[in-house]
């Protein structure tokens, strides 16, 4: 007879010791994750449903009318051609605007200031994103319009022969006014992401070029930059698509035009939100609310499409990262 | 091309620590020097002073002189990046420039120094890499990314990034230490063949490279922690691993250390 050394004990090496903690973790993120899906699926399904209705009934070219009178069920005609235009134009300007600051200060608090002074700005800066909008929309009509306007004058003067600088008759709160006052809305989170990434550049290529013999400058235009134009580019679109939703400071700043339209900075109008805004007061028909929502639906559309294209830069340059 | 270095009573601070204390040495004109000696015993700090790569750090501080053929690098009226334009440097791990392609990684130098145009950068990249012994392996490919050669080829890279500004010195600082045995032995090559046009200057904690390459061996120890590290003794690297001076050297140098 042969024998054999007993066995190793039976340790069950399939199923049984599933741990209790994981599998609560487990179910947790994955349905956190899941009420975030469904919370993006649930908006995106109310707009339409609520929206296409109106839009069946619009008389009107819905994307290329610039035509806004929602208020007679039976004769729709509403088009969203100018508050397209106005909130494009009023974003990317201040995107223009705000991301070269942004890269200014994130470039300074990470390689510039010393420790004891970054610190405290970097706060500062933080704040900023603190500021109530309607603080800002108010400082921008009631304050810095005083300061823009010789800035607007001088523009107008030398550059009024490019439709985009024409004079108008609007004075005071122009689609420039917006902008700049969105500019500094969304400088703090381009600042904060900028300078997130500019510290994470490895110390490895900031050496590589200092050992070549780059100035600090040419260190961060060979090392620093090209490292972090990924993350700049998609805090930039971060701040874009706050621009484009950004609301109450808008509805503050600009002049309403009713029905006017110039392809100038220095006009006035009204973005998907401040059209949304200035009009809640009348949401009492289907078919009015109906419009609104239509409108808002395009804005929901652009700040996704916004998002995607962020995404595709960044994998687009990720051969070149890794 | 190449110039000798001789460094008198080097002092190398971080802050109020002293790392390394009281250097005297020369290093001659084309030739391989070799530093050796236990981690943490300031051969790399030591390396990073000579073209003034300590000084980066906000808290990197030097006393003493540093003699490029009779021009000392910390003259109040010498510019730190112009030492570093004189004197180049290969790190321990390879770091091509990543967003950039091998062409640009080699061309970085040159485009630093105002060289715009193409056919003499065409011809700096070609000559630069075929000094790394890296031409034959990338020549079809020189658009593509430099991190996505191997570790020994982006190694190579780095040379070659270094030699296309013509320096005077060379700096290694253990430029193999990540590299596997056959990458080393290319590098080990190459340092031979470079040290023609070159001084060279490498750390290594790998003993039997430094008697592989080096013309003259340093031996740097520490006394304990805390305590600045110091040159032992300087030699020609025959002399070093046969019968050198101090006993410190001969037991780190046959594996005896403490």
């Amino acid at each position: 007879m042969v024998t054999t050394t007993s066995p190793p004990p039976d340790v069950a090496l399939t199923g049984g010791r599933r741990r209790g903690p994981d599998r609560i973790f487990r179910g947790f993120a994955v349905s956190a994750s899941g009420i975030v899906v469904a919370l993006v699926v649930l908006v995106g399904a109310f707009l339409v449903t609520k929206a296409s209705p109106s839009l069946a009934a619009d008389t009107a070219s819905f994307l290329s009318s610039r035509e806004w009178s929602v208020a007679d069920p039976t004769n729709l005609r509403f088009g969203i051609a100018q508050l397209l235009w106005v909130t494009v134009i009023s974003s990317i300007l201040a995107m223009a605007f705000a991301v070269p600051v942004a890269i200014g200060v994130a470039l300074y608090l990470t390689h510039y200031a010393p420790a004891r002074v970054a610190k405290p700005f970097a706060y500062l800066v933080d704040l900023l994103a603190a500021v109530p909008s309607i603080v800002f929309g108010l400082w921008g009509a009631r304050v810095l319009m005083a300061y823009v306007q010789p800035l607007q004058d001088f523009l107008k003067s030398v550059f009024g022969w490019i439709p985009l600088f024409a004079p108008t008759s609007v004075q005071a709160g122009t689609i420039f006014l917006a902008s700049i006052v969105l500019a500094i809305m969304i400088l703090p989170i381009i600042t904060a992401l900028s300078r997130e990434v500019f510290k994470q550049t490895p110390n490895e290529h900031k050496e590589a070029a200092l050992a070549l013999g780059a100035t600090r400058w040419e260190m961060i235009r060979i090392a620093v930059l090209p490292f972090g134009r990924p993350g700049v580019i998609s805090a930039a679109m971060l701040g874009l698509g706050r621009a484009l939703g950004e609301t109450i400071a808008v509805t503050i700043i600009l002049s309403t035009t009713s029905g006017a339209f110039s392809w100038s900075l220095f006009f006035g109008g009204e973005t998907f939100a401040s059209k949304i805004a200035n009009a809640a007061s009348e949401f009492d028909t289907p078919s009015t609310t109906g419009a609104y929502i239509a409108a808002g639906l395009v804005l929901f559309i652009l700040t996704f499409a916004v998002n995607a294209i962020a995404r595709i830069i960044i994998e687009r340059r990720k051969a070149f990262t890794e | 091309m190449a110039k000798r270095i001789d460094v008198k009573d080097l002092n190398v601070y971080y802050g109020d620590f002293r790392a390394v204390e009281g250097v005297t040495l020369g290093i001659d004109a084309r030739s391989v020097t070799a530093f050796i000696g236990p981690s943490g015993c300031g051969k790399s700090t030591f390396l990073r002073t000579l073209n003034r790569m300590h000084e980066v750090l906000p808290i990197g501080r030097v006393e003493g002189e540093v003699l490029l053929d009779g021009v000392d690098l910390y003259d109040k009226n010498v510019d730190p990046v112009a030492v570093r334009r004189t004197i180049g440097m290969v790190f321990q791990r390879p770091n091509p420039f990543p967003t950039m392609s091998i062409f640009d990684n080699v061309a970085a130098g040159l485009r630093l120094n105002g060289t715009k145009n193409k056919a003499e950068l065409t011809e700096a990249v070609e000559t630069s890499l075929q000094g790394a012994n890296l031409w034959n392996e990338v020549k079809d490919r020189l658009d593509k990314p430099g991190a996505g050669l191997s570790g020994g080829q982006q190694q190579r890279l780095c040379i070659a990034r270094a030699i296309a500004v013509r320096p005077q010195v060379l700096l290694m600082d253990e430029p193999c230490s990540a590299l596997d045995p056959i990458s080393t032995l290319a590098i080990e090559d190459l340092i031979s063949e470079l040290k023609n046009d070159y001084t060279i200057v490498i750390v290594t904690h790998n003993m039997q490279q430094a008697a592989r390459v080096s013309d003259r061996t340093a031996f740097f120890n520490i006394a304990g922690t805390g305590k600045p590290g110091r040159l032992i003794e300087i030699d020609d690297t025959a002399t070093m691993f046969s019968s050198p001076r101090e006993k410190a050297t001969e037991d780190y140098i046959s594996g005896r250390f403490g």
